[in-house]
């Protein structure tokens, strides 16, 4: 009775049409929320997830998330190298300052000093230059999305020349870094460079990256230097979820993604429930009488749980699809927008919120249509 | 001449329904023979338990108390499940509105018996769509019900409850949606379509216009047999 339970859903096609939008829809809403948010959030500790080398990223005490920075003096870092189980361990500047082009805008920048002799800590993935270019005099990389905002129409280019607080700093690399929370371009510099930029003063070391021996359990090491150094040591990961945690707390955003997100759920719970029980309710007759003609229950459950998986897969595919498109087509429209993906957590998780309102949607239904009597076929 | 065999056998069957908080009694000791071979019109005024006699007959309610043997199986003492399995088997039904779904074309709304026994849909209705041939159809095998008239539905119906070759067919009221003339077209098929030496129909209606067709007719009143005439017995020719 499959292939039945199949023609009678698409037989209806205002119906059909309805189920499957209401599904989109709410797909689309619930994954392109979660995914922007998830996208957000994870901007919030870009720099952490570009400084792929650091197992644990040392800091003040006092220091809560990746932009709050209390300044260490250089002798932390010492102290550092010296706990056991650390392989290497190495200075990470961040800061704001204003960046003058001169042949383009003024900017506000991140920038970030790393280590002269290592240059850990330095997105790896260049679209121009090498990482090593770092190492010549007034060297910077700037990000692909920082240069289009200080130089908009130019091609990307090395040898353009800035001013960090009127020194003078030539870019030898492109790099793709992570998109920041603030949109502000990105730039690394040698640590001594970025010591120049923003003046010397005495303390400036925002924190020290930590590379783990081989072998060695990070969250012990993080532990072992926290209690060796009293400084705060965090592996990268909890850093992260500690960067993003403060995000959460602090601001509006998950409150106002959590709202269209439970919106788009209920709408598609609503819409889909209301469609799917007037169309069950409509062929309710036919079901009546099928069960007249000795159709078992369970052959009728079948067909009606059918008709809902139908509806689900066909409106999650199209809605999850149209979410993707809608992330692809953005990241080209706008570099603001890259790196606003639809993550595979996500689309599962939605995947799972559209096979509960399925259930919800179905659940009337069903009911209704195993409690027909089969004589209501006799009922003119 | 071989007296015709008992398709349908029923013995002090009552039925009641709650109602009021108590108990209606629609039913009251119905005795009833329907024999193979014959049509069976089971006439009455409104609310007289003529649907629910056939109802009962059919394995779709069960009686309050009574016996009811359809086609040598006492369908009183099966379970719920054999029940289903009975009817899925071996009753047809032909519905006063016809219920054909919607989506499925009258080829395939007449194999639903056999698509439901589970035969693969496509097979099914070519099967009945010979049926639907030999009843005038094949120039609509491939409509959906809504481009067809209420007498080509009711014989889609027809082919419907034939076509897993039911040892019983109950109609409920087969041409109250019709006019006259189509009413009578669809009795003439199905008379001929249904009735089989070893098969038989039951038509419940109180449209006199085609008693005719009755080879008995049983009239019930007030949830009792009130007649039986038998056309073999010469005693129709009055009410035909």
């Amino acid at each position: 009775m499959n292939g039945v339970a199949l023609r009678m859903l698409l037989g209806d096609r205002a119906k059909y049409i309805g189920l499957i939008f209401g599904i989109a829809f709410s797909t689309m809403l619930m994954s392109n929320q979660v995914a922007i948010f998830s996208g957000l959030m994870l901007r919030t500790a870009s720099q952490i997830l570009d400084a792929r080398e650091a197992d644990i990223w040392v800091m003040d005490p006092r220091v809560e998330y990746v932009d709050e920075i209390e300044p260490m003096t250089d002798t932390q870092l010492e102290r550092v190298r010296g706990v056991y189980g650390v392989d290497w361990a190495v200075p990470f500047y961040k800061g704001l300052t204003v960046a003058h082009a001169r042949d383009g805008l003024l900017q506000q920048v991140i920038l970030l000093g790393v280590d002269d002799a290592t240059l850990a800590g330095v997105v790896p993935h260049l679209v121009l230059g090498a990482v090593e270019n770092l190492k010549q005099p007034d060297a910077m990389i700037i990000d692909r999305a920082g240069f289009q905002h200080m130089w908009p129409g130019h091609p990307l280019a090395l040898g353009k020349v800035v001013e960090l607080n009127d020194h003078r700093a030539v870019i030898v690399g492109v790099s793709e870094a992570s998109p920041p929370f603030t949109t502000f371009p990105v730039i690394y510099a040698k640590y001594s460079n970025a010591m120049n930029y923003i003046g010397r003063t005495r303390k400036q070391m925002s924190f020290v990256l930590v590379h783990a021996r081989q072998g060695e359990d990070v969250h012990l090491l993080a532990r072992r230097i926290a209690s060796e150094t009293g400084l705060k040591a965090l592996t990268w990961r909890d850093f992260t979820w500690a960067t993003i945690s403060y995000y959460l707390k602090r601001t509006g955003i998950p409150v106002n993604f959590g709202i269209t997100v439970a919106l788009g759920f209920i709408v598609g719970a609503a819409v889909v429930g209301q469609t799917f029980y007037i169309f069950v309710l409509e062929n309710l007759r036919q079901f009546g009488s099928l069960k007249a003609m000795g159709v078992a229950n369970h052959t009728i459950l079948r067909m009606v749980l059918l008709q809902a998986a139908v509806v689900a897969s066909t409106g999650y595919s199209i809605g999850i699809g149209l979410c993707a498109g809608f992330f692809e087509v953005t990241s080209r429209v706008s570099i603001n927008l890259r790196a606003f993906e639809l993550p595979w957590q996500v689309a599962v998780g939605t995947a799972v919120a559209v096979f509960v309102i399925i259930v919800i949607a179905s659940l009337a239904s069903i009911r209704r249509v195993m409690v027909v009597d089969p004589a209501i076929v006799f009922r003119g | 001449m071989r007296a015709p065999s008992i398709a349908v056998r029923c013995s002090g069957v009552t039925k009641s329904f709650p109602a009021g908080g108590g108990l209606v009694e629609v039913l009251h000791g119905i005795n009833f023979e329907a024999p193979a071979g014959e049509l069976t019109m089971l006439v009455g005024p409104s609310g007289c338990g003529k649907t629910t006699l056939i109802s009962i007959i059919a394995g779709i309610l069960s009686p309050t108390a009574g016996m009811v043997e359809t086609c040598g199986i006492p369908i009183t003492q099966l379970a719920d499940a054999e029940k289903v399995a009975f009817r899925r088997r071996a009753v047809g039904f032909v519905f006063q509105q016809y219920n054909l779904l919607p989506a499925l074309t009258a080829a395939e709304n007449a194999a639903i018996p056999l698509v439901a026994a589970g035969v693969p849909l496509r097979k099914a209705a070519k099967k009945a769509a010979a049926i639907l041939e030999q009843i005038g159809m094949r120039a609509h095998l491939g409509k959906l019900p809504n481009q067809l008239s209420g007498g080509e539905q009711q014989r889609v119906a027809i082919a419907r409850a034939v076509v897993h070759a039911p040892p019983l067919i109950v109609c409920d009221e087969p041409t109250a949606a019709l006019d006259a003339e189509t009413g009578q077209t669809v009795l003439e098929i199905l008379k001929e379509a249904a009735l089989v030496p070893d098969r038989a129909v039951i038509v419940v209606t109180h449209d006199t216009r085609i008693f005719r067709f009755a080879d008995r007719i049983v009239a019930m009143e007030d949830g009792r047999i009130g007649s039986v005439r038998s056309a073999a017995l010469g005693e129709l020719a009055e009410v035909a």
